[in-house]
């Protein structure tokens, strides 16, 4: 039987791949981009499994807002990607370092 | 409460999403030559607004009447105190950017547009009972602020500060998501009012994890140590106007957030979140301090002092008493002043051709060639390093006060001890600015819009503020009142 702890470690799993996703990723920019949708995706499960398990449909409706903010996110994120590449010509993560100390 | 008074009392947001609609059809109709009138169109705006909110203010409103939409929304004195102080940063940022933006050819009718939308997800923010309401009005503030940031496209500092600030705010909204989605599984309800009577009971493990990584998220924006490493880059790198709106309203907006969530939501757990916001405060002021030490530009400079603040203003959440509360709500509004101050002055400092002066070392000797300006700087120097005659020291004396009242004396002790470090690097500054030989960089005119604002604020924190602490300390407290009404 699949209780809510499996969705929760599955959910929690998903969240530390993603936020290991936006660390230990030093080649592209746009691995952030899906990392931060991993992370926002681990957050749906976890909101749609509590909510069954609750019988409660706040957590279902609040999934549909992420899901719709993910998708501004993921916009407002390429388009500023897009102007980064115009001016550097390169979007690899080590060389966003115009800025230090 | 029906659907109609619910209306009325979300009216100032209403207002907001329209004109901001209305405005962005007109910018696109009428091209970027109009974007000075639009911007002044938006400044309209918000002092409307800031009329519709100042009756609930004034009259401490709090309680079941001032709740919205079955407790997702409140319009009371609380949220209204803090939508004016977002209303005035919002207004500044907006006055100072037509005259930056035109000199790089940049300035486009989507600003002020932007700004407005931020401006209306910071009065979410500040006004949520429910969780739902608190992400909404937090991603709608900071996928506005993501796109304002970047928004000197042709500047490679400007887009890159876009990226860091995008990856690392969209990062802490899903630290914060996550740590929401935790708590609504282990009390079954998004309303601040459902999670305070769930928990009154105890907290368990699931719950504690929420409490915690929700108070991460909130960090991040707030740019509170360990969470704050983008601050100096994203302040250094955004356009002057932008960093100006950066370093006010947001910051007010989610420190008035998490006040919400900590002393609302959570306030029966105080024993969970004190020693995280005691570390947290310590930290900042302490990183803030150090940080500043060594840095060569100036906005660079002002974001580890904003650090620095910050770790100040959560000295009055550390208290958790109403006191607290009311201590940093003064705080805050003397940060706001001193903010916009100096970064208005930042955005004078300007060479002969009319291209900004970031590096400190080129102000040297400015009390000879700019001395109304120099002496403008000076002031806001002073009064962030908290030294007496000027404004700034009443914040901080009122945070330490509250601090002491609920018995956290060694915690008052080592805030003090490290503002005095931080004194140094601001009166390096004007040691700097009055002491050293005149590199004679500084050239440039100023608006007159500059100016004002530029004497404003410096009016403000002058030591002709103090006229003000009776007025805004029973403001603060009637906003304190109202946040701890259901307490």
């Amino acid at each position: 039987m699949i209780g809510i702890e499996h969705y929760v470690v599955v959910s929690s799993i998903l969240f530390v791949l993603g936020v290991l996703g936006i660390f230990l990723n030093r080649k592209n920019v746009i691995v952030i981009l899906m990392a931060i949708e991993l992370i926002l995706l681990a957050v749906n499960i976890n909101l749609v499994a509590f909510s069954a398990f609750l019988g409660d449909l706040t957590g279902q409706i609040f999934a549909m807002f992420v899901l719709t903010v993910a998708a501004g996110e993921a916009a407002i994120g390429l388009a500023i990607l897009v102007i980064y590449f115009r001016g550097r010509g390169s979007i690899t993560v080590d060389d966003v370092n115009r800025m230090r100390g | 409460m029906d659907f109609t008074a619910s209306l009325a009392l979300i009216a100032p947001e209403i207002l907001l999403s329209v004109s901001g609609l209305v405005l962005l059809l007109a910018g696109a109709w009428m091209g970027d030559g109009a974007s000075r009138l639009v911007s002044y169109a938006a400044v309209a705006v918000l002092a409307v607004c800031a009329f519709m909110v100042a009756p609930a203010l004034c009259s401490g409103a709090m309680g079941p009447d001032t709740v919205a939409f079955g407790g997702q929304f409140r319009a009371d004195a609380f949220a209204s105190f803090a939508k004016l102080l977002i209303y005035a940063a919002g207004g500044a940022a907006l006055l100072v950017a037509p005259a930056f933006f035109e000199r790089h050819g940049a300035m486009r009718a989507e600003y002020p547009v932007l700004v407005l939308f931020a401006v209306l997800g910071m009065g979410l923010m500040v006004s949520a009972g429910d969780l739902l309401t608190l992400y909404i009005g937090l991603e709608l503030n900071s996928l506005s602020a993501y796109v304002l940031a970047a928004f000197l496209r042709t500047d490679e500092r400007s887009a890159e500060a876009g990226l860091k600030y995008f990856v690392l705010g969209a990062l802490a909204s899903g630290i914060l998501l996550f740590g929401m989605s935790l708590t609504y599984g282990f009390t079954g309800t998004t309303t601040f009012e459902g999670i305070r009577t769930a928990l009154s009971g105890g907290l368990s493990t699931g719950a504690l994890f929420g409490v915690i990584f929700m108070l991460a998220g909130l960090a991040f924006k707030i740019a509170a140590v360990p969470f704050h490493m983008w601050t100096p880059d994203v302040y250094e790198g955004a356009p002057t106007p932008v960093t100006t709106f950066f370093a006010t309203a947001p910051k007010v907006a989610a420190v008035g957030l998490t006040m919400r969530v900590a002393m609302d939501a959570f306030g029966k757990q105080e024993s969970a979140w004190q020693q995280v916001i005691i570390f947290a405060a310590l930290a900042s002021i302490v990183v803030g301090a150090l940080g500043a030490i060594g840095q060569v530009n100036i906005k660079r400079l002002l974001a580890y002092s904003s650090i620095n603040n910050v770790g100040f203003i959560l000295i009055g959440l550390a208290a958790a008493t109403q006191a607290g509360a009311s201590a940093m709500l003064v705080y805050l509004s003397i940060y706001v002043a001193m903010s916009v101050g100096g970064f208005v002055a930042v955005l004078m400092l300007k060479d002969a051709d009319g291209e900004a002066v970031e590096a400190i070392a080129d102000i040297a000797g400015l009390s000879r060639t700019q001395p109304l300006l120099a002496l403008c700087l000076a002031a806001v120097m002073f009064s962030l390093a908290g030294i007496p005659p000027l404004f700034g020291f009443w914040g901080k004396f009122v945070v330490f006060q509250a601090a002491v009242q609920a018995d956290m004396i060694a915690l008052a002790a080592i805030g003090i001890a490290a503002s005095v470090i931080g004194a140094f690097y601001y009166l390096k500054i004007v040691k700097i600015m009055y002491f050293d030989e005149p590199v004679n960089k500084v050239h440039g005119k100023s608006d007159w819009i500059h100016w004002a604002l530029l004497a404003v604020s410096a009016i403000f924190i002058s030591p002709l503020g103090y006229l003000l602490t009776r007025w805004l300390g029973s403001l603060a407290d009637k906003a304190a009142a109202a946040l701890l009404f259901a307490a």
